[in-house]
């Protein structure tokens, strides 16, 4: 069997085909202001990759913030279930999926099926750590890729509030003016917003081991202050922002048969 | 399930936790209807149970937003809390 999982995020939009356990395409785009159309695009870049037509899909199930308006699709999923399903699917021994993405947050305590047993979402402003992290970047002239690397640098610890995205400028005026290291402001960013996360996972609780899943996985600034914060290894897939479509994919196969 | 809608700030931790397996059980979910706010809604979740949560524009917000049913002293009984039969509904803060 063939499905498609469309994950339509706050800021990208991803595709992934999957036949039986074999990925086809994987495919992504900026969301922007139109997310129905770039999910039409990068659909089709995943048709052109796979080189199967529509017509070759047995179900289509979307996910994300915009799994509502998602094109092509006729059922979706909760991205909570997506994240778990797309995460057992790859480390079966897990029981706490973490996906941030690019503006909210959410910790899920899952059974070995995948099925979500508790769950913690944060959609408020700045929950998911890249739109925080890319506003203080710019502020420190920091490269986004070169500012998670920075941080690994610092052994300092300093506090921060780190809490509006709107504001993220604002916060790092203090400490540029104190002639404060970038590394340790990079340090102190990613630990603010990790330990909101670690919040939520607390009230799943950690669970045997975890994963973290989604965009932000790949910055390793954040992933350092994440175990850090929980005092445990974290696992990063080798794609952390397709979970959530590989989810989508597997969910479609399952409640088509 | 435990379902936790919320966030940590600077002031410190708002969730509200929803432990929707009671919610099957529940044929007219009155505690719907008792927040003053109508922050509820009842839901069908990826496993096809009909579930109460909280509305995704009040999920930011829930500590400005129960905050008339919670003055500074005196703290009467919250609505949402004393409406559910099965005490499925907890507040953190
Ligand atoms: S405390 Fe009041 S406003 Fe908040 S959810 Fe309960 S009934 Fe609604």
């Amino acid at each position: 069997m063939t499905t498609a999982g469309i994950d339509l995020g706050a800021k990208f939009v991803k595709v992934l085909f999957l036949k039986d356990d074999e990925v086809l395409a994987r495919t992504q785009e900026r969301a922007g202001f139109e997310p129905v159309e770039a999910a039409k695009r990068a659909f089709a870049a995943a048709l052109s990759e796979s080189g199967l037509t529509e017509n070759d899909l047995d179900a289509i199930f979307a996910t994300g913030a915009g799994r509502q308006v998602s094109p092509f699709t006729k059922d979706s999923v909760t991205e909570v279930g997506a994240a778990a399903r797309g995460t057992i699917h790859l480390y079966p021994s897990v029981r706490t999926v973490i996906d941030v993405g690019g503006e909210e947050g959410r910790a899920v305590k899952c059974g070995e099926t995948g099925k979500v047993e508790d769950f913690a979402v944060n959609e408020q402003c700045a929950a998911g750590a890249r739109s925080f992290t890319e506003s203080i970047a710019r502020a420190l002239e920091v490269p986004l890729e070169e500012f998670g690397k920075l941080s690994l640098k610092s052994e300092k610890s300093i506090p921060m509030n780190a809490q509006c995205a709107v504001f993220a400028e604002s916060e790092v005026v203090s400490p540029v003016h104190a002639k404060t290291p970038k590394e340790d402001i990079s340090r102190a960013v990613h630990d603010a917003i990790a330990s909101r996360i670690i919040s939520m996972v607390r009230r799943v609780g950690i669970n045997n081991e975890v994963a973290l899943v989604g965009g932000v996985a790949y910055n390793p600034g954040f992933v350092d202050a994440l175990e850090r914060g929980m005092e445990t290894k974290v696992i990063v897939p080798e794609h952390p922002e397709y979970v959530g479509a590989l989810g989508a994919a597997l969910t479609a196969r399952e409640r088509s048969k | 399930m435990k379902a936790n809608y919320g966030y940590m700030d600077g002031s410190g931790e708002y969730y509200i936790t929803i432990d929707t397996d009671h919610c099957n059980d529940c044929t007219d979910h009155p505690r719907v209807g008792a927040c003053p706010v109508g922050m509820f809604e009842i839901i069908v979740d990826d496993y096809d149970d009909e579930v109460a949560a909280i509305k995704e524009e009040n999920r930011k917000k829930v500590k400005y937003d129960c905050a008339p049913c919670k003055p500074v002293t005196g703290r009467p009984p919250l609505p949402c809390v004393e409406a559910c039969p099965a005490d499925a509904i907890s507040h953190s803060w």
